[in-house]
């Protein structure tokens, strides 16, 4: 393996900002996309966080520390894995699965907060708070909150709760309260609502743990940088094992963050082509779905410019996806800019075709992907098909599938 | 000199408080809002905040977030707000009127169209609560061309680097927001509030309103003792819910509960020095 554990991660981020891009510039943003639109109370906690986090990635004892949990706690690295037997079956590229889905809490959500929590600890905070559309950031919380004793408070969608029970029950199990937030749509983006008002009222005690790539600066960065020991280390494993970089990357795409965390250290890699894949719902052609880059138009939502749904009045519309973690109106902001600047390409795969897909992968290679996931490896699936056999195509298998055995079910008719 | 200024030159010369009410536009439906502003101009309003719906009021309160659904369920776009600011204004030339709400809105209108709109309208300024003033510079310079305020919030957690700044950016009055927390929340702990008024009066030329945790005519009248405005909006706002079935008697009832905490600003205002306040 050539990721080192010793190898620091400040040292990392420092060059990764140097060798791909000076994005974000010093109020967060990336083109005309990102900033920070907050009301006027949380900008001075923005700034604390900013100047924390900035110190933390400089630190080597926070490195240390951050270091150790992604090894000893996460399981980091995660391993790359051919799919042959799934490759076969397409007959045509070769496809690597980063195996997200082994780490902790079975997905990549914890990268993320494992660096958040230790950094609330090192501010003094005693509570944090979550938004979680999934239930995956929410477990990744409260299990870092459990480890280090802190308090800790998950908003969800009453929608969202209904269709994951399951990590409802394990983020109670971990100590945390799960409150189910009846506004709007009733999904994450109203869980995100009420978590920024959670935070705007208690403030000078609590930690916001973001789990996406969007949001006020400093989240964007930071999250961002948190999830980028995804495509470290993947693009290491990916050299060593074929002696080359991958023709292409693929990611779903949500809010961002699995993908972010994946594409960002092959940004200065031309050769490499980025697909970032959204939900389509129905289809997109339906006004069911959740792919702002591929459907929606720049706005301002949750403290960022970025792609959204919306509608010509500027409000924000429903989104509908079968994977709850894709069902956000918006997108990290610095997606928006890979989208603009021609760097990534942008696709969207419907409820249907993921679940092929999620079929698909369970059949030929025992591993049961999360829905989110699936929309990866049905657009993988699809490209690879078209592509010579000595190609090689890496997709981020963000997270592991039994968090969605009721939806599948349900889907196919059955209660379980 | 602007509308909202003009009014507060004159507020200042009588040695009077300004009472600054907040309704939803369009809440509980669009017919009801120009005549309730013109009731609240009646029982004692100096200057009215219209809310323009949004569906993702992060900085509000359950009360205020109920009343943006009931006015989006009806409608209620940016281009019908700024209808009934035009609707308001041929029957009144001298209250001035701000927007409040969240910019996505505005952006999806365009701010030179925004503004243009807003001007023919005779809007006089508007505070975009997701607007600090390190963003935005292009629909700051098109509303200042176009002389409408822009009104910014400062909080608890405001630096006086923080003051400094928005006082260079703001124009017609600031807007405290007493507590920390969203609409509609909180109790008031008066003697921090006094400080950071204080604070901010000896970084910003303009006047000064207080809102968030203003209910009733006793709290109305404690932060009549400190600020140039008492702000109030969801305790108005948890009103005209209860009236959401018989929005006829709306107007009334508002105008009631305004007089009642007119009334305890003026005896505020008669107790203090009648030299200039404002100073």
């Amino acid at each position: 393996m050539a990721t080192s554990a010793d190898d620091s991660h400040a040292k990392r981020v420092r060059s990764d900002r140097d060798g791909v891009y000076a994005l974000p510039d010093g109020q967060g943003h990336f083109g005309p996309y990102g900033g920070l639109f907050v009301p006027e109370t949380l900008m001075h906690p923005l700034e604390e966080l900013r100047a924390a986090y900035e110190a933390s990635i400089a630190d080597p004892g926070f490195q240390a520390e951050m270091d150790a949990d992604l090894r000893d706690y996460v399981g980091r690295p995660s391993a790359l894995y051919h799919a042959e037997r799934w490759s076969r079956e397409l007959g045509g590229a070769q496809l690597f699965l980063k195996r997200e889905d082994l780490n902790h809490t079975g997905a990549h959500k914890v990268n993320n907060t494992i660096g958040q929590a230790l950094l609330a600890r090192r501010m003094g905070k005693t509570r944090l708070i979550a938004e979680t559309g999934a239930g995956q950031h929410g477990v990744a919380t409260a299990t870092v909150a459990a480890r280090l004793g802190l308090e800790c408070v998950v908003y969800m969608g009453e929608v969202d709760i209904a269709r994951q029970e399951a990590n409802v029950y394990r983020m109670r199990l971990l100590g945390a309260e799960v409150i189910s937030v009846k506004s709007g749509s009733r999904t994450l983006k109203d869980a995100l609502n009420e978590a920024m008002r959670d935070w705007v009222t208690n403030v000078d005690d609590t930690f916001y743990i973001i789990g996406t790539v969007a949001g006020p600066h400093p989240y964007p960065a930071m999250v961002r940088d948190f999830q980028s020991v995804i495509g470290r280390e993947a693009r290491a494993q990916m050299l060593e094992r074929t002696g080359r970089l991958p023709d292409l990357l693929v990611a779903c795409v949500g809010g961002g963050s699995n993908a972010i965390g994946l594409f960002y250290p092959f940004l200065a890699d031309h050769e490499v082509a980025i697909h970032g894949v959204e939900a389509a719902g129905d289809g997109l052609q339906t006004d069911r779905h959740a792919a702002p880059l591929c459907a929606g138009r720049p706005g301002v939502l949750h403290g960022n410019r970025t792609y959204l749904m919306q509608d010509a009045n500027g409000q924000i519309t429903e989104t509908h996806s079968i994977s709850a973690g894709l069902d956000y109106p918006g997108v990290g902001p610095e997606h928006a800019w890979l989208k603009d600047s021609g760097r990534a390409h942008y696709a969207a795969v419907t409820d249907e075709e993921a679940l092929h897909a999620f079929h698909q992968l369970t059949r030929t290679e025992g591993i049961i992907p999360a829905l989110e996931s699936s929309h990866a490896l049905a657009y993988a699936g699809r490209l690879a098909s078209t592509m010579d056999r000595d190609r090689t195509i890496l997709v981020n298998l963000s997270g592991r599938g039994d968090k969605d055995m009721h939806t599948v079910a349900r889907h196919e008719g059955l209660v379980l | 000199m602007s509308r909202i200024a003009r009014r507060f030159e004159q507020l200042r010369d009588r040695g009077r408080t300004a009472l600054i009410p907040f309704v939803t536009a369009g809440d509980p439906r669009p017919e009801v809002t120009v005549p309730l502003m013109h009731s609240m101009v009646a029982a004692g309003a100096d200057l009215i905040e219209l809310g323009v719906p949004f569906s993702d009021p992060m900085a509000d309160g359950p009360v205020i977030q109920r009343a943006s659904e009931r006015a989006l369920a009806k409608g209620t776009s940016l281009a019908e707000v700024l209808r009934m600011v035009e609707g308001f204004r041929e029957q009144d030339a001298d209250t001035p009127i701000i927007l409040m709400g969240y910019l996505n809105p505005i952006e999806a209108m365009g701010a030179a169209a925004f503004c243009r709109q807003a001007r023919s309208a005779g809007l006089d300024g508007a505070l975009i609560v997701d607007l600090p003033p390190e963003e935005g510079r292009g629909l700051v310079e098109t509303m200042r061309s176009s002389k409408l305020d822009l009104v910014y919030l400062l909080a608890p957690t405001s630096t006086e680097t923080r003051i400094e700044l928005v006082g260079k950016v703001a124009s017609g009055f600031v807007y405290y927001v007493s507590v920390k927390g969203v609409t509609g929340a909180g109790h008031l702990d008066m003697d921090a509030v006094a400080e950071k008024v204080g604070l901010i009066k000896s970084f910003i030329p303009l006047p000064v309103g207080v809102g968030f945790g203003i209910k009733d005519a006793a709290s109305a009248a404690r932060v009549a003792q400190i600020a140039d405005a008492v702000i109030v909006g969801s305790a108005i706002v948890g009103r005209v819910e209860s009236l959401a079935e018989t929005p006829e008697r709306i107007p009334d009832v508002i105008a009631d509960f305004l007089a009642g905490l007119r009334g305890a600003i003026d005896a505020v205002d008669a107790a203090s020095s009648p030299t200039p306040r404002l100073d």
